[in-house]
């Protein structure tokens, strides 16, 4: 038992719970379908920048970019253009490849010792890998999920849909057999790949002695959207014309309060929606904001071309030197004997 | 070494990396003997004007702090919050991934969890979430915040100074988090309160005054070299005449003092002056030494940023004084993080030098156009592969070579072919240890940044640990004798560490190599290397 990961599941837990009897009991559709959704997306966007712009505030003294290959020298020597940019289109490649394809997190390895006295490296991808699938899913079904929000839907969203769901015909027809209405890969393998980041935080020792409970909650939430989401879509077979009226309500900025309408969609939807609210708000003020801060990594983000271009530290102050002439002064006889030359004999 | 020392079969035996079950933050910090440096010595800190100089012990209670210290602390904390983005997004954006984990040498070699560098870095970050984040005040422990204690701030002292400030944690994080970063700010809030180690004040207080970190006084510097010359004479013959301070000099010469004063690293200051020697006989290229900037190490990157700067000052001062047309800086670590990527921005611009051009080949150093500091890898390179050095690689054939990237030069450089260009061609025997363990993978030789202290050599060696293995593994396979480096900091360390683990293999600088090889004009039939032990087959010859 670890108080970190029940504190953080049963917190979620409770969420939902809120929200469901909120709403099935008490009535309160208004509340969580209308106005915890718009508080949700001020504090998010309002959270999100003034974060991002309070690391911006703090100036960059120096450049101090993390090398990860040969740098560029003489001109015979080969340089590595992407761990070791020289020029701002090198930058630029090198966090593209962070940024997209996670490749610091691709050089993982993971050191053991064998045979009592050797240390071995072995290559270790799977975070890497379900660290990818993670995120790459849940950007599929959150680019879904403008069905939604868009009247009529784009022929990109369309498009999505379409191949995430053809995914599936191959895979559920000839493996289960079983005919699902339009089964999306993508709510899967998010489900699985949270899964997977939250059995490594509880089950791997360094892991989980590092892991607090602001690294379980969002998991936790993430789960539960994606959980009651499916849910939602192939169990409960939600209105899903009732249930894009609401949203399409929120985004044109003329809410629904028809009692006909918010009652015809089902407590576990206003459960999914307070976990995507609950993750908005949540999200500038916590480790999620690794999203916009990776952007501002001096150790990514930098050319290594110091001794070639010059880069101004915007507070250097003077500092306290001992000159040369003090030095002098204090050894001059002593220079002088030893046939040093001087300025002042 | 200290026979109270466990063995290298004891070290290795009682390494376990899995963390014991109780939370960090309810394990208090047990400062052990043989894991951390003495504290600094007053009068070195009063030299400096530093804050807070009193004798303290940290193995007593009463660390002697101000009583304000948590206080300043706050504050500092907010300051360099609001001044180095790199400290206020690190200590955001964390996501406990992990992936840092094993990739510290201190973790490698002790198994302390708290040498793992996301944990390092949280022990600060625990702080800063009680201290400046809403969601820290409101959850505490629960979100991983607690407040500055006493037993805090001495675990931060402690753990602070088990990191060497390699970097190396910082290649595998995601977001490019850099625990050396974070360490570099705790060690300058620490100094506010005057918790420093002595191997690094004093040095600093050295190099303050006499422009070294050993203290040495100008004409005692003239005479240390002065008996590199007489052994130099004995193994060639020839009587060198090195210059000094010397203002019609095209080229400025700094190294670290280490490397005056101590073996290994002798050899290759004996390697420095044979080079120039054969330059200036050649191609007639004057090359000065100086004793005011007599320093290339900077141990004042590992107290604070000011400090770092008020040492860097003297090598542009210097070669403005006697107008120089550029530096050129010998083997070292630390030093080439500060020149390459700190010294501009603080001391510059260098407007009073020329844009380095290396007069015998013709070769624009341009990487280097704007700090005017050339490398003695890169520049030795360049003289190779014109064919300016006359070279017999035979000269080294008793020896298998490999070599060790220091952290600085690899992670905060990118100069990693450079070094095994002139290393390849200067001797025909070299192996490259593991992938994993080299190039900008490389680990720390254990005692950079300042912890290459006497006292604590039982951090040191379990620190090179990984270091000392790799080296192991090509001795065993190739069997290497020669460890390599650019580094005086790892000529003072490696020795050490290869006495402990693999005392088969001895340690040199890459200079050393080449002056072995050299072929200075006039010399006589060589008949021992630098070290004065005989060639293997020249003997008999003669
Ligand atoms: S790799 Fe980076 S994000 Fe992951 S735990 Fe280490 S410092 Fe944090
Ligand atoms: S900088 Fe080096 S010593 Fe410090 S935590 Fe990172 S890996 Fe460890």
């Amino acid at each position: 038992m670890n108080v970190n990961y029940i504190f953080s599941l049963i917190v979620v837990l409770a969420l939902f719970l809120l929200a469901y009897v909120g709403v099935e009991a008490a009535g309160l559709q208004w509340l969580f379908g209308v106005v915890i959704p718009y508080a949700a997306v001020l504090i998010f966007i309002g959270g999100f920048i003034s974060r991002i712009l309070s690391w911006a505030r703090s100036p960059v003294p120096f450049r101090i970019p993390t090398v990860g290959g040969q740098g560029r020298s003489l001109p015979w020597i080969k340089p590595n253009p992407i761990d070791s940019p020289s020029s701002s289109g090198s930058v630029v490649v090198r966090m593209l490849l962070e940024i997209l394809l996670f490749r610091s997190l691709f050089r993982n390895t993971r050191a053991d010792l064998v045979e009592g006295d050797k240390l071995a490296y072995r290559l270790e991808k799977w975070l890497w890998l379900f660290s990818l699938l993670f995120h790459y899913s849940f950007l599929v079904v959150f680019l879904r999920h403008f069905r939604f929000f868009l009247d009529p839907v784009p022929g990109c969203v369309q498009l999505l849909e379409t191949l995430d769901g053809f995914l599936r015909i191959e895979f559920v027809n000839d493996a289960i057999q079983v005919g699902l209405p339009g089964f999306y890969i993508s709510g899967l393998v998010l489900l699985a790949a949270a899964t997977f980041l939250l059995l490594r935080r509880m089950f791997s020792a360094q892991v989980k002695y590092i892991s607090l409970s602001s690294d379980y909650f969002p998991l936790f939430l993430i789960m539960g959207i994606a959980f009651t989401g499916i849910i939602m879509r192939y169990f409960l077979k939600t209105d899903i014309v009732a249930a894009k009226a609401l949203v399409m309500g929120l985004v044109s900025f003329h809410p629904v309060f028809d009692p006909a309408l918010t009652k015809s969609v089902s407590g576990v939807f206003y459960g999914h929606l307070f976990f995507v609210c609950v993750l908005l708000i949540y999200f500038p003020f916590s480790k999620l904001m690794h999203l916009g801060g990776i952007f501002l990594s001096p150790t990514r983000n930098l050319p290594n071309d110091t001794r070639m271009n010059r880069h101004v530290n915007t507070w250097n102050y003077p500092v306290e030197v001992h000159t040369y002439e003090e030095y002098e002064d204090e050894y001059r006889e002593k220079m002088i004997e030893a046939g040093l030359p001087v300025e002042k004999e | 070494m200290s026979d109270e020392l466990i063995t290298a079969d004891e070290m290795l035996t009682q390494i376990d990396h899995k963390p014991p079950g109780k939370g960090w933050m309810d394990t208090p910090v047990n400062i052990r003997k043989g894991m951390y440096c003495y504290a600094s010595n007053p009068k070195s800190v009063e030299y400096l004007g530093l804050p807070n100089a009193r004798p303290w012990n940290p193995m007593e209670d009463d660390w002697k702090l101000p009583d304000n210290w948590q206080e300043i602390v706050h504050n500092a904390f907010k300051d360099r919050l609001e001044r180095f983005r790199s400290f206020k997004v690190f200590m955001d954006i964390c996501v406990r991934c992990g992936a840092c984990a094993d990739k510290c040498h201190f973790f490698l070699g002790t198994g302390d969890p708290k040498n793992m560098p996301v944990l390092r870095a949280e022990l600060l970050r625990s702080v800063y979430r009680n201290d400046f984040t809403k969601l820290g005040k409101i959850m505490g422990k629960l979100n991983g915040a607690r407040p500055l204690t006493i037993d805090v701030l001495k675990e931060w002292w402690y753990y602070l100074y088990q990191c060497t400030e390699c970097r190396r944690c910082s290649l595998f994080c995601p977001y490019g988090i850099d625990t050396a970063e974070i360490t570099i700010m705790g060690r300058e809030i620490m100094n506010l309160l005057g918790l420093n180690i002595d191997w690094i004040a004093t040095p600093i207080a050295n190099c303050y005054r006499t422009g070294n970190h050993l203290g040495i006084q100008p004409h005692a510097f003239k005479d240390m070299i002065d008996f590199f010359v007489e052994d130099i004479e004995e193994v060639t013959g020839l009587a060198l005449e090195p210059s000094f301070n010397q203002k019609d000099a095209d080229i400025l010469f700094i190294t670290p003092s280490g490397d005056v004063f101590a073996d290994p690293g002798t050899y290759s200051c004996m390697g420095y002056l044979m080079l120039f020697h054969y330059l200036k006989e050649k191609y007639g290229l004057k090359v000065t030494w100086s004793t005011y900037a007599s320093e290339g190490g900077n141990f004042g990157f590992f107290t604070s940023h000011e400090m770092m700067k008020r040492l860097n000052s003297k090598m542009y001062a210097e070669a403005r004084r006697l107008g120089v047309k550029w530096i050129l800086g010998g083997e070292c670590g630390h030093m080439w993080r500060v020149i390459h990527q700190y010294m501009d921005t603080m001391n510059g611009p260098a407007d009073f030098l020329e844009e380095p051009v290396n007069p015998i080949t013709g070769t624009k150093f341009e990487n280097a156009c704007n700090t005017k500091m050339v490398h003695i890898s890169e520049f030795t390179a360049d003289l190779i592969k014109h064919g300016k050095l006359d070279l017999d690689p035979s000269r080294n054939d008793h020896l298998s070579v490999t070599f060790h990237d220091s952290c600085n030069p690899s992670r905060g450089m990118g100069m990693l072919d450079e070094p095994r260009y002139v290393i390849q061609n200067v001797c025909k025997n070299f192996h490259d240890m593991p992938a994993n363990t080299i190039r900008e993978q490389t680990f720390c030789c254990g005692s950079g940044s300042g912890l290459n202290a006497g006292e604590n050599m039982e951090q040191r060696m379990a620190g090179g640990l990984p270091r000392a293995n790799a080296v192991k593994h090509v001795h065993e396979k190739y069997g290497v004798n020669m460890l390599s480096c650019v580094c005086a900091v790892d000529r003072a360390a490696l020795p050490a560490l290869m006495e402990y683990f693999v005392p088969e293999v001895e340690v040199c600088g890459v200079t050393e190599l080449v002056a072995n090889a050299l072929i200075l004009p006039g010399e006589k039939e060589r008949e021992t290397d630098l070290r004065m032990e005989p060639l293997p087959g020249r003997e008999e010859e003669s």
